[in-house]
């Protein structure tokens, strides 16, 4: 993965973030590299979400900086850019998918149209192009394409994960964040999805930053993983070696599964 | 228009200022119309004063007329094409009562033209002014209903969305559907909404030598279209954005580039297709046009060329 040549795609230094007197993330440096998957695991309340939020561009940091490299290679200071600026960056090379669908997704227009909504903002504007697009995407997520005129809220939970997928994938970002993807779904549902999700990370090369509380799906995706306590991060390193050999205690009862939800 | 802010004297009606709104609302006005022109489509916000009639009988445009208005304008003011409905003569007779200035019916003769609906048929001339009366300015407003956000959305021109709109329309109905307030975009930038005309009307605006201005009064916002600017009417390739047509002339000039309404003519349930510009279809019978169910020359009278002071 990272030869050491390769420049991070995104790079957070020394993020610290309060709410009030509550400090939610605490001085958080991590790197995430082309084709890299990164998991940010912990319990509830451990600041998952908003070090998420603070690294994707949707709130700023009390103290630190983000800093993340577009395709033609220029960095930037994601804070440091005009809001237009930031917006545009995060909407042509990023993909944000919502532990609730709901948040994700239009619920009042087709599922054919919420996948070729990133398309139709970049100025695609051939309904026969877009409507095939759709299609093509419908399948990859497994979602059958007699269904691209449905409404989002006629689909399963499952369903509607693999469509915000889907519609955040369409535009080909090199860079995903996912704050627990399989939070509400059944464990037979999750499980389909994470083997949906790892088939698709490694097909499109994608890097993604992936939330979740569950060791499991870090297991499962992830190449590396980090493990975040009261806004910390105690302990980071290649997956499978932090779950075979964890050197932190809070991350050997973490993995004992004694924390896990 | 109006030589810069000097105070009218006609004032038959007194109690009234000249055009009913006192000179500083004027002024207010005529400083957001003046910074909408300079941002073409781009909503202004102003401060709409209570006027003597109920919105959605046109307070916004009322309230742009009364600005720019002055005495020696000729006013024009049609309602669906029509100069003679309620709520067009109610208006006319408002600014000729409170500001004392001509009117016309007559296209060409106005020096400023308040509409609901339509644009006239006859091409606008340099000079000329059209008001449009806006129920909904945004036309972000379907899909997001805060105004922060879709101010946010206009200024960082995220527009994707007006076209999902346009992509559902073609997935169920297999062409968009959408006929009237046809959302364009103006000078290649801000996207706007023309007001409930039909999109017949559309192609009027684009590169048209006449000033138009439009006032939304419930919602307090102005915007502009400046002349000679380019507006597009939101498509796609394979898609192309298109006119209504008719199989037939109108029936009573014959004219077939002309917006046509259907009308019921007697209670056995004939109908006809007439112009709805009655001012363009009565200048052109006086002209000597004659559509396939025009009655004998004299039963109608004169149409065009009204004039009262
Ligand atoms: N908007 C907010 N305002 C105040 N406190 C918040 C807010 N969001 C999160 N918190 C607090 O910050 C801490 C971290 O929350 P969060 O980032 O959501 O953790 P996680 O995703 O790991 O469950 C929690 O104590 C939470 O209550
Ligand atoms: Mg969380
Ligand atoms: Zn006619």
């Amino acid at each position: 993965m990272q030869d050491g040549q390769q420049a991070p795609l995104l790079k957070a230094e020394g993020i610290t973030h309060n709410f009030g007197a509550l400090r939610a993330c605490d001085d958080i440096s991590l790197e995430v590299f082309p084709g890299e998957v990164l998991c940010i695991a912990g319990e509830s309340g451990s600041g998952k979400t908003t070090l998420l939020k603070v690294l994707s561009g949707r709130l700023a940091p009390s103290a630190g900086r983000v800093t993340c490299r577009s395709d033609d290679g220029l960095a930037h200071d994601l804070y440091a850019l005009d809001e237009s600026a930031r917006r545009q960056l995060m909407r042509s090379q990023w993909g944000i998918v919502e532990q609730n669908p709901r948040d994700g997704l239009r619920m009042g227009v087709s599922a054919g149209a919420n996948v070729g909504e990133r398309l139709m903002a970049l100025g695609q504007r051939n309904y026969g192009g877009l409507r095939a697009t759709a299609l093509d995407w419908l399948g990859k997520v497994e979602i059958d394409g007699e269904r691209v005129d449905d409404l989002p809220q006629t689909f399963s939970g499952g369903m509607q994960q693999r469509l915000q997928i889907a519609r955040n994938l369409v535009t080909g970002p090199r860079l995903v964040f996912m704050d627990e993807p399989t939070g509400g779904l059944d464990v037979s549902v999750q499980a389909r999805l994470l083997d949906l999700l790892g088939g698709l990370v490694a097909q499109l090369d994608l890097a993604a930053i992936i939330v979740t509380h569950d060791l499991a799906v870090a297991r499962l995706l992830a190449h590396r993983l980090v493990i975040m306590r009261h806004g910390e991060i105690v302990e980071a390193g290649l997956t499978d070696q932090l779950l075979d050999d964890p050197q932190h205690a809070y991350t050997q009862l973490l993995v004992s599964s004694v924390l896990q939800a | 228009m109006m030589a810069d802010g000097t105070a009218e004297t006609a004032r038959p009606d007194s109690g009234y200022n000249f055009a009913y709104l006192d000179e500083q609302t004027k002024r207010m006005i005529r400083r957001a119309i003046l910074k909408a022109l300079a941002i073409p489509g781009h909503q202004v916000p102003f401060g709409s004063r209570e006027m003597p009639l109920p919105y959605g009988w046109g307070t916004g445009g009322i309230q742009v007329t009364a600005s720019v208005l002055g005495p020696d304008d000729r006013l024009k003011v049609i309602d669906q094409g029509a100069d003679d409905t309620t709520n067009a003569v109610n208006i006319r007779r408002f600014f000729a009562r409170t500001a004392n200035v001509a009117t016309t019916e007559r296209t060409q003769e106005a020096s400023l033209i308040q509409t609901r609906h339509r644009i006239p048929e006859t091409q606008l001339q340099e000079g000329q002014i059209l008001v449009y009366q806006v129920p909904i300015p945004e036309p972000l407003r379907w899909l997001e209903p805060r105004e922060s956000e879709t101010r946010k959305m206009h200024a960082l021109s995220e527009y994707g969305i007006m076209h999902v709109r346009l992509y559902e329309d073609i997935a169920q109905w297999g062409r968009i559907a959408n006929s009237y307030d046809y959302p364009v975009q103006v000078n290649g930038r801000y996207i706007a909404r023309p007001s409930p005309i039909p999109k017949f009307d559309n192609p009027k605006m684009d590169m048209n030598p006449a000033i138009q201005l439009f006032g939304a009064g419930r919602e307090k916002r102005i915007y502009a279209i400046p002349p000679y600017t380019k507006v597009k009417s939101l498509d796609f390739e394979d898609h192309p954005f298109d006119v209504e047509t008719w199989d037939e002339p109108c029936a009573l000039c014959s004219a077939r580039n002309s917006y046509l309404d259907e009308i019921v003519t007697d209670d056995r349930g004939t109908r006809m297709f007439v112009c709805s510009d009655s001012d363009y279809c009565g200048q052109r019978r006086d002209a000597g046009h004659r559509g396939h169910q025009a009655p004998p020359a004299g039963l109608l009278g004169q149409t065009g060329g009204k004039e009262n002071r």
